[in-house]
C-alpha cells in the first residue's frame, strides 16, 4: 500500500533566485547570449563614459559669452544665452506670459482628463475641445486687447507644440470619419474617402507644404490669402489625417463581423453601433499605430523649415550662423534630439499605459 | 399608407412569423429556394439540416442580417423591406442569439445587457440595470454581472447572449446552433435556460442539431437541404417516421 505524505513547500534553489541566479537565466543561458552579453559590455564600456564626460562632466555651463566655453566638453552656455528664442522664436518677451498661460492651460485640462476618475470628464473635454482653441486663439495670435502678434514672429519650441498639437486635434476625427467612409458601402462617400487618401498618400509631405506655401498663393485671388502658418497646418492636418484613416481602416477590419451583427440584431443604429461598439474597440486595438502617428507628426512638422516658418529644429539651425557662436552644432543638434525624445518618449510612454488600462482580458 | 397595408394583410392576429415564396441568392449562388413558413405565436420551431444547407441565411433574413430578393417576410404584421422605420421596429421585436456569442469584450456583462435597452428603448439606466439583472438571475449568472466577457467560459457567455437579447423584451427569439460551439460540459446549462425560456411561451426559432432539445420543447422540426424545405412534422413524426429518403439519411447521420 502507498500511502501519500503531504510534501512541504520548499525554498526555489539559490541558483534560480536572486541576482545571481537572474543574470545566469537572463544573460549567460547560452553560449550565443554570453557572447551578445560581453559585447553590449564592451560597447557601453567604450562609449558611454566619453559621452557622459562630454554631455556632463567636462561641460561648461557658467557664463554667458562665448569666452566661457573653456572645458574639453560641451558648451552648454550657447544654449543658455539662446534658449528663450528656441522657445518662443521672436515672440516679444514682453507677452510670453500668453503662450506659457496657453500651453499651461491646455497642459492642466489634458492632465485632468488623463488621471483617472475625476469627476465631470465629459464636460471638461467638451471645454478643451470647443471653448479652448478660441482662448488659446485670443493668447497666441491675440485681440481682445491684447497686443496682436504676427504669426511670423511666432518660432521655436512653441511653433512645433502648436503644429503638432492642431494637427492632432484634426487627423484623429478626419481619420475616423475617412477610415468609416472607406469602408461604407455607399458608392459616394466609399469613393470620395478613396481618392482623398490615396492622393495624400501618394505625395511626400514635403510637398504638400511646398504646394501650400508656393504654389496655391499663385491660384489664390490676393485678398483670399490665407495666413503661411495656416495653410502649412491645414497641408500637415489633411495629409496626417489619411495617413490615420489606414491605421483606423485596419482596426476596423480586425474585429469579427460577429460584432456588427450582434448591434444590428439588438436595433442599434449605425451610429450608435459604430459610436458604442465598433470604434471602441476598433481604436483600442490600433493605439500603438494611432501614437506611432502622433510620433511621425510631431517629428515631421520639421518639415516647415522648406516654407520658412521657424520651429524648434529650423531655430536652433538658424542660431549656427551666428558668427559670435560658430561650431556649436553639435550642442544645438543634442539639446533639440532631447526636446524631441522627451515628448516622443512620453506619447508612447502613455500609450503602453493606456493598453494596459483597456485590456479586458478577452483576448486568450 | 405602410401602416394600413400592414394591417389588412395581416389575417391572423395570431402570427408572428409569415415567409412567402422567399428566394435569395449570394451573387449567382442561389442560397434559399422558395421558402413559405408560417410560425404562431408561442410556437417553438426547430430547424435542421447537413451543413451549408442555408439554416442561418433563412434566419438572419428574419431580422434583415441579410437581404432577401424575392418572395415577402412578414413579422407581427409588418413587411421586412427596404423601409428603414420597418427594419428598426422587427429588430426590437427579435431577438437573435449567435453561434459565436457575439457579446462585446469591452463592455462587462451588465453594460452587454444594458446597452440596447438604454440606446435603441430609452431606458434610463436605473431600471435597464435592474431589468437586466433580473434576467442574469434568470440564467443563473447574476454574480457574474461586472466581470468582462472574455473572462467567462463559454456556456456562460452564450448565457449572457441570451439574457442580452432578453433585456430588449422580444416577441421572437432567434438561435443559431448556439450550442455547437461550446464544450460537451457546457451545453447542457445552455440548453437548460432555453428550455426554460419554451415553457414561458416564448416564441423560438432554433437552428440546432441537438435532438433530445428538439424532442422536449418543439411543436415542428423543419428539416433544410440546398435551400430548400424538404420536410416539416411535429417531432414525434419527424424523428420516428421520416417521409423523404434525404431525411432518412440525414437522420441516420446525427443519431
Ligand atoms: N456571405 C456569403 N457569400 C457567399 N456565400 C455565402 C455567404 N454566406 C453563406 N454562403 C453560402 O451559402 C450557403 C448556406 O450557408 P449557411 O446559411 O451559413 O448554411 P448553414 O447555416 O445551413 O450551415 C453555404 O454554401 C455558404 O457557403
Ligand atoms: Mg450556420
Amino acid at each position: 500500500m502507498i500511502v501519500h505524505t503531504p510534501h512541504p513547500n520548499l525554498p526555489p534553489p539559490s541558483t534560480s533566485v536572486g541576482i545571481i541566479g537572474w543574470i545566469r537565466k537572463n544573460l549567460f543561458s547560452s553560449p550565443l547570449n554570453s557572447v551578445l552579453t560581453l559585447c553590449a559590455l564592451y560597447i557601453i564600456f567604450k562609449y558611454v563614459p566619453p559621452m557622459i564626460r562630454w554631455t556632463l562632466l567636462d561641460a561648461n555651463w557658467a557664463g554667458s559669452t562665448r569666452d566661457a566655453c573653456t572645458n574639453d566638453g560641451a558648451c552648454w552656455v550657447f544654449i543658455k544665452v539662446r534658449f528663450h528664442q528656441f522657445m518662443f522664436g521672436f515672440y516679444p518677451a514682453s507677452e510670453y506670459w500668453r503662450v506659457i498661460l496657453a500651453f499651461g492651460l491646455i497642459g492642466a485640462l489634458i492632465a485632468y482628463l488623463l488621471i483617472e476618475r475625476t469627476p465631470k470628464k465629459s464636460w471638461v473635454a467638451a471645454f478643451t475641445i470647443f471653448v479652448y482653441p478660441i482662448i488659446a486663439f485670443f493668447l497666441f495670435y491675440g485681440g481682445l486687447g491684447l497686443p496682436v502678434v504676427e504669426t511670423y514672429k511666432w518660432g521655436g519650441l512653441m511653433l512645433t507644440l502648436i503644429l503638432a498639437t492642431i494637427g492632432m486635434f484634426f487627423a484623429l476625427p478626419f481619420g475616423i470619419i475617412l477610415a468609416l467612409g472607406r469602408r461604407s458601402s455607399m458608392p459616394i462617400p466609399k469613393a470620395l474617402s478613396v481618392v482623398f487618401i490615396e492622393l495624400w498618400r501618394g505625395v511626400p509631405l514635403i510637398t504638400v507644404l511646398f504646394m501650400s506655401s508656393v504654389m496655391l498663393p499663385l491660384f489664390m485671388p490676393e485678398e483670399l490669402r490665407i495666413d503661411k502658418l495656416a495653410r502649412a497646418l491645414i497641408g500637415i492636418s489633411l495629409f496626417q489625417s489619411a495617413y490615420m484613416a489606414e491605421v483606423i481602416r485596419g482596426g476596423l477590419q480586425a474585429l469579427p463581423k460577429g460584432q456588427m451583427e450582434a448591434a444590428d440584431a439588438l436595433g442599434l443604429s449605425y451610429r450608435q453601433a459604430m459610436s458604442l461598439i465598433i470604434l471602441p474597440q476598433a481604436l483600442k486595438t490600433v493605439i500603438p499605430g494611432i501614437v506611432n502617428t502622433f510620433i511621425e507628426l510631431f517629428k515631421d512638422t520639421t518639415l516647415v523649415l522648406i516654407i520658412g516658418l521657424m520651429d524648434l529644429l529650423s531655430i536652433v539651425q538658424s542660431a549656427f550662423a551666428d558668427p559670435k557662436w560658430l561650431g556649436f552644432s553639435v550642442e544645438g543638434y543634442v539639446f533639440a534630439g532631447l526636446l524631441y525624445w522627451i515628448f516622443c518618449f512620453s506619447m508612447s510612454q502613455y500609450s503602453q499605459r493606456l493598453e494596459r488600462k483597456l485590456h479586458t482580458g478577452h483576448k486568450r | 399608407m405602410n401602416e394600413s397595408t400592414a394591417k389588412r394583410t395581416l389575417t391572423n392576429e395570431d402570427l408572428a412569423i409569415e415567409v412567402k415564396g422567399m428566394h435569395k441568392w449570394y451573387g449567382e449562388f442561389h442560397v434559399l429556394k422558395d421558402i413559405n413558413l408560417t410560425i404562431k405565436r408561442g410556437e417553438r420551431i426547430i430547424i435542421c439540416g447537413p451543413s451549408g444547407c442555408g439554416k442561418s441565411t433563412l434566419i438572419r433574413c428574419l431580422n434583415r442580417l441579410e437581404v432577401h430578393q424575392k418572395g415577402e417576410i412578414w413579422v407581427d404584421g409588418i413587411e421586412l423591406n427596404d423601409d428603414l422605420k420597418h427594419i428598426e421596429k422587427i429588430r426590437k421585436d427579435i431577438g437573435m442569439v449567435f453561434q459565436q456569442f457575439n457579446l462585446f469584450p469591452h463592455l462587462t456583462v451588465l453594460e452587454n445587457c444594458c446597452l440596447a435597452p438604454i440606446w435603441v428603448l430609452k431606458q434610463p439606466r436605473r431600471q435597464a440595470e435592474a431589468a437586466a439583472m433580473r434576467y442574469l438571475e434568470r440564467v443563473k449568472i447574476p454574480d457574474q454581472a461586472d466581470k468582462y466577457p472574455g473572462q467567462l467560459s463559454g456556456g456562460q457567455q452564450q448565457r449572457v447572449a441570451i439574457a442580452r437579447s432578453l433585456c430588449m423584451n422580444p416577441n421572437i427569439m432567434l438561435f443559431d446552433e448556439p450550442t455547437s460551439a461550446l464544450d460537451p460540459e457546457m451545453i447542457k446549462e445552455v440548453l437548460d435556460v432555453m428550455v426554460d425560456l419554451a415553457n414561458e411561451g416564448m416564441t423560438m426559432l432554433c437552428v440546432t442539431h441537438e435532438m433530445g432539445f428538439a424532442k422536449t420543447v418543439a411543436d415542428r422540426v423543419i428539416f433544410m437541404d440546398s435551400g430548400e424545405i424538404i420536410e416539416e412534422n411535429d417531432p414525434e413524426s419527424f424523428f420516428s417516421n421520416p417521409q423523404s429518403d434525404r431525411t432518412k439519411l440525414f437522420l441516420s447521420q446525427i443519431l
